[in-house]
């Protein structure tokens, strides 16, 4: 089994982007790594004059690549970047809005878990569109998982396997929002916050996380105990999406459950000493809520 | 333009016609439409029954068959597009890639149209549907200003359908699991958003909380009215402060910018709410026939909102007008 490491959902400073993937580079033990600004394309630019270096690094130490495309395609400009990057001869394109497919049809490329893909009708569709690869919607439980396995052998299958989980984009800006500040004029709020901003109930319940135009969970998805069942059900990539730890070992103790040199149960112990106070869950994967977390 | 209004019940279908309703949209009473809520929603007798009436007053049946099929049943929903076609349902409307390639493979002269589940928000996703499918018509992502409407229409020759009152979704359709993170009930999946099921109101000494699966989604002073909670219209604590994070309770009403959407080219409106009852239906179906009428006429008097429909009695313009842009 593959493990992946998802792109960066937050807004890190830019030299902090660059040296995160390069210590990704030459020390986590993860087969592939999807790179790029997804979230807002505002924040792009920021990262263009460090990608070319981040992928000669990942490339060089024989991790395949994956390009991000934007999750929510709006303006004009959002389409061209798109459009250009799904005619690009560089790295693979991960796909996660429809928006590409016009252009990207045909050729190769990798399905990110924004796609809705919840049946085994459309996993085909996309795979005679070209997808060699698909990271399946979060919220999509195993036993789904496992008939689209089934169905399109050809095609790599990924699960969302570790990190907060994203459950909504939008057009609007809520970290704009909450610092009273227009999207258009938004100061890069969302750099103060390279973990997200917690989001609670009045009576302080932890339960979502805000990440400017999008929105993810509290708890952080821990499929480390579903290993043997993922396996099972064909699965043949886990994906761990980096938060503010260290996600070279978070990386490093999902490989050693991989290669069985490790018990579950001890790991998911680790990842709870590596990403502290934040709560765990698996509930997408058993068809029970979201947020909810049963030990295998 | 077209005016679609909601049926959730044969009743309804025919109160929305003769309200004045150009078409009606309505689902099957299973998981294969997005408010598969209990009571609600047509069998197949009662769509052929209902697709006669409106035939007969010269008003069109769109049937939503817009949840993603369930892996390993996806018959279910190929049978409901079967079953919707012999009934001679006027155009099918679709979120999964799947199902609309089965639709335009099995059935390729019926008329398809993209559900707003399938998130198209752009020019370039609309020419993939059309391309792809033979799409006639995409209903537009409440995430658009009437001017980026209007951009979208100048580069695709697809019709276009957008909502003008009812509910309003904040985050992008088709796009959201924060329904079934807290409950497990999913629009894409089971076709509910924060279901009833799932609800609790607890009286405290300050008050009224209310719930859904567990977390708290809304506290309301004694003297305050508490509303549904809604996940995304909850309110809510960050370290800069409490509140509603991500909208008001608050219902689209688009009323005052039927002139701009007509401008910039748009189909058909739509009205949300097949979950409503026969007062609502009637009320607002007569409403936007009245406002549509005027603007025919080229008069601009008693184009007003809507306001005691609303949820909260609160009305918006939306994403419509940017004003947070």
């Amino acid at each position: 089994m593959q493990l992946s490491l998802g792109p960066v959902l937050y807004n890190w400073a830019p030299e902090r982007w660059r040296d995160f993937y390069f210590r990704i580079a030459e020390e986590a033990p993860v087969d592939v790594v999807s790179v790029g600004e997804i979230v807002c394309s505002k924040r792009a630019p920021f990262f263009t004059e460090y990608l070319p270096d981040v992928i000669e690094r990942l490339e060089g130490a024989g991790k395949q690549v994956l390009l991000g495309s934007l999750i929510l395609v709006s303006l004009r400009r959002e389409r061209r970047q798109t459009e250009e990057l799904c005619a690009a001869d560089g790295p693979l394109v991960e796909v996660n809005d429809l928006t590409c497919l016009r252009s990207i049809r045909g050729r190769p490329h990798a399905i990110g878990p924004y796609v809705n893909i919840y049946n085994e009708t459309s996993a085909t569709f996309h795979v005679q569109q070209g997808a060699t690869r698909i990271c399946l919607p979060p919220e999509l439980p195993i036993s789904s998982a496992a008939v689209i396995a089934a169905a399109v052998p050809e095609a790599l299958i990924e699960i969302f396997a570790f990190g907060r989980v994203p459950l909504a984009i939008s057009a609007r800006c809520y970290h704009a929002r909450l610092h009273k500040l227009s999207k258009d004029n938004c100061r890069f709020v969302c750099e103060k916050d390279p973990d997200g901003l917690a989001l609670k109930t009045l009576d302080q319940q932890e339960f979502l996380t805000v990440n400017g135009v999008q929105t993810l969970s509290h708890a952080c998805t821990n499929l480390i105990g579903d290993i043997a069942a993922l396996r099972e059900a064909g699965i043949g990539s886990l994906r761990l999406s980096p938060q503010d730890c260290d996600m070279v070992e978070v990386a490093r103790t999902f490989r050693d459950v991989l290669d069985g040199g490790r018990s579950a149960e001890d790991a998911s112990g680790r990842l709870s000493e590596l990403y502290p106070g934040v709560a765990f869950a698996n509930g997408f994967l058993r068809g029970q809520p979201g947020f909810s977390f049963a030990q295998a | 333009m077209e005016l679609i209004c909601p049926a959730g019940t044969p009743a309804a279908l025919r109160s929305a016609i003769d309200a004045g309703a150009d078409a009606v949209y309505c689902g099957f009473n299973d998981e294969t439409n997005a408010r598969n809520f209990p009571g609600l929603n047509f069998s197949r007798d009662e769509l052929r029954k209902g697709i006669a009436f409106a035939h007969g007053r010269g008003a069109k049946i769109l049937v939503a068959i817009n949840t993603f099929p369930r892996a390993s049943a996806t018959a279910l929903w190929q049978r409901a597009v079967d079953d919707a076609v012999e009934a001679g349902a006027d155009a099918l409307i679709v979120a999964d890639i799947g199902l609309m390639d089965y639709v335009a493979r099995r059935h390729p002269n019926q008329r398809l149209h993209v559900s707003v589940q399938a998130a198209a928000a752009n020019p370039d996703a609309i020419a993939f549907y059309v391309e792809t499918f033979g799409a006639r018509r995409v209903v537009l992502p409440r995430v658009l200003s009437v001017a980026e409407i209007a951009e979208i229409m100048r580069e695709t020759r697809c019709e276009t359908e957008v909502f003008v009152f009812g509910g309003l979704c904040v985050m992008a359709e088709g796009r959201c699991s924060l329904s079934s993170y807290a409950t497990g009930k999913s629009p894409n999946m089971q076709g509910v958003c924060s279901p009833a099921s799932h609800v609790a109101y607890e009286e405290t000494g300050r008050g009224t909380t209310s719930r859904l699966g567990g977390f708290t989604i809304n506290c309301f002073a004694p003297q305050e009215a508490a509303g549904y909670p809604t996940l995304c219209k909850g309110r809510f604590s960050t370290a800069l402060g409490d509140g509603y994070i991500f909208e008001d309770p608050v219902s689209l009403d688009a009323t005052t910018l039927l002139a701009g959407l007509r401008s910039a080219g748009v189909a058909a409106l739509k009205i949300e709410g097949r979950q409503r009852g026969r007062a609502y239906i009637e009320s607002v179906v007569r409403h936007f026939r009245r406002a549509l009428d005027t603007l025919e006429d080229g008069s601009e008097a008693d184009i007003v909102s809507l306001t005691p429909f609303t949820e909260g009695q609160a009305s918006t313009l939306g994403a419509y007008r940017k004003t947070w842009r």
